[in-house]
């Protein structure tokens, strides 16, 4: 599949913001950290302008992008439909739990409701974007258990990343939050890792001979394609990224998604002041340039059933 | 609405000859000639004259080899949109513009309401969508819906264009619902088939299978085998001797 910009700074961008979100409500909800208020104020305003600028970008790929709010309508089927719908719905619970943190006229008990639908709503929209592509048959390697997990952890990930460097301005990064960040991104990409695992091992019965309903006739292949130069099917969805390529890019989003961040995490807990905001930096920037790695490569490795039709393998 | 009818009163379709495709693509041109003008008009093409034209097709014709040796064959293969009855294209879409029409099944796209996001592209294993750059909205076969309805026409031109250019009447349409129309009919005693069963979408078109192949002499109601032809006197002193002399 093409992988198109729009679409890995929409899903790479509001994933972090959603996850930025859940973990101040978390924080909000448990009354774990010492955060002060008006730097959460200020993390809860960065999500919302990372969510923002996602939710813009995905328009940027749209054949229309004026008639985007006719996207709200079809909830009943279209998972899109629906990732539009609580995304906007996310929207006002997320504002009054971003202004109630310096603005005391909202009361206490406001304040935990919207932390709850904040975190509720923001994790089902990151669900509904994994859905968007789990729901696919047409391509094996999105279609199936491991997509929604990977989409909601490394959201966690990411957010998390972020929510740690705003406890660092609170000087509230304790060792303990670390490590436990530290966790959260092990868990992340160990299950990155099982979805690699799983689309390596997927096999699939599928071949120009079943899809054309000659295989009887023996083993199928494309002895003249259908026009000269490449239309927009194989521009869309013919990309393919070659195996030794994908595994020099897995490995980069490895490094740069997990192994340097938590490098840098474990040198932030030895470290205090100015120093540990400039490694909580440097991991967060890196994670989510591992990220981007990542959601390049959820494009480039999934293959199209079309494609059969053009002699290829699936 | 992208909530498909749960059953529509015809099925209308094609069904497409794979023993007697020549390959010709009269049926893509005649196609884009019709429908460039027709309800998803236009199909833009952009540097059509250049190194590298690409343009919206709604008919694409593949052709295949089949096995490999003494076997080999070769197959046309149109493809174009099967109007399936459980389409996941319709149902992906997040504004209502792809439809199923529950009176004659017909998968359609309301320009005015796409948005170009591509997704009913991406949940079609067919390749029947194709973007339309120019236009920003998603296009595709329309069973020439502004054909086979058109009574400024006559009623034998009320037909796709596809069906109609077909100079070796390898496409057929007609209502797949009904057992008894003449292309269920034909389905029935050629043993057609739906392509990818398994993607669930239940397409109502039809492809004829090649017909099997005629390998031995005898399959064509010749003899099984030809006597080798040994004596070669003709009772012409002249042509045995001339015989004799190129034998030589």
């Amino acid at each position: 599949m093409d992988p198109a910009y729009s679409v890995i700074l929409f899903t790479s961008s509001s994933g972090a913001g959603y996850g930025l979100m859940i973990w101040l409500a978390i924080a909000r909800l448990t009354g774990a950290w010492e955060l002060s208020p008006l730097t959460a104020f200020i993390a809860c305003l960065v999500a919302l302008a990372l969510i923002t600028t996602g939710l813009l970008s995905s328009t940027f790929h749209l054949g229309h992008p004026e008639r985007a709010w006719r996207a709200m309508s079809q909830w009943r089927t279209s998972w899109l439909s629906r990732e539009g719908v609580f995304a906007i719905l996310a929207y006002p619970a997320a504002l009054v739990f971003t202004a109630g943190w310096i603005w005391n006229v909202i009361p206490a008990n406001v304040m935990q409701a919207a932390a709850a639908a904040t975190a509720v709503l923001a994790l089902i929209t990151v669900i509904s974007t994994g859905m968007i592509y789990a729901s696919l048959t047409t391509i094996p390697r999105w279609h199936n258990h491991w997509v929604v997990p990977v989409y909601v952890a490394l959201a966690l990930a990411s957010g998390g990343l972020l929510f740690t460097l705003a406890l660092g301005f609170s000087g509230a990064a304790s060792q303990q939050t670390l490590i436990m960040m530290l966790g959260v991104l092990l868990v992340s990409w160990m299950i990155k890792w099982s979805y690699w695992r799983f689309i390596d091992r997927q096999e699939t019965e599928s071949t120009t001979g079943t899809a054309t309903g000659l295989g009887h006739l023996g083993k199928v292949s494309q002895l003249e394609a259908p026009h000269t130069s490449e239309n927009y099917l194989l521009k869309e969805m013919g990309f393919a990224i070659a195996r030794k390529h994908a595994g020099r890019l897995r490995r980069m989003a490895l490094n740069l998604g997990l192994l340097l961040p938590g490098i840098l995490l474990i040198l932030a807990g030895v470290s205090g002041g100015m120093a540990q905001l400039a490694l909580l930096t440097i991991a967060l920037v890196l994670g989510l340039a591992g990220i981007v790695v990542e959601r390049w490569l959820f494009f480039a490795e999934a293959r199209h059933a079309v494609t059969l039709f053009y002699g290829r393998s699936l | 609405m992208t909530s498909l009818p749960k059953t529509t009163q015809k099925k209308l379709g094609l069904v497409t000859d794979l023993d007697i495709c020549v390959g010709c693509h009269a049926c893509a041109v005649s196609c884009k000639e019709w429908n460039a003008s027709g309800h998803s008009a236009p199909l833009t093409d952009t540097d059509a004259y250049g190194k590298d034209p690409s343009g919206v097709w709604f008919n694409r014709v593949h052709v295949y080899e089949t096995d490999d040796g003494a076997n080999t064959r070769t197959v046309n293969f149109p493809r174009s949109c099967l109007h399936c009855e459980q389409p996941a294209c319709v149902t992906v879409c997040p504004t209502g513009a792809s439809y199923k029409r529950e009176e004659d099944g017909i998968v359609l796209v309301d320009a005015e309401k796409c948005i170009g996001c591509k997704l009913c592209s991406w949940a079609c294993p067919y390749g029947a969508r194709e973007f339309d750059e120019d236009d920003g909205v998603m296009k595709k076969c329309t069973l020439c819906i502004d054909r086979i309805y058109n009574e400024n026409l006559e009623e034998s031109e009320r037909q796709p264009a596809c069906v109609i250019a077909c100079p070796a009447r390898a496409r057929h349409f007609g209502d797949l619902g009904d057992p008894e129309s003449d292309i269920s009919q034909l389905v029935e005693r050629r043993g057609g088939y739906a392509l990818m069963p398994e993607s669930g979408y239940q397409p109502v078109n039809r492809y004829l299978p090649p017909r099997p192949r005629k390998e031995l002499a005898g399959d064509t109601g010749a003899g099984d085998h030809l006597e080798a032809a040994e004596n070669t006197t003709s009772g012409n002193a002249f042509f045995d001797w001339l015989d004799k002399a190129l034998s030589r």
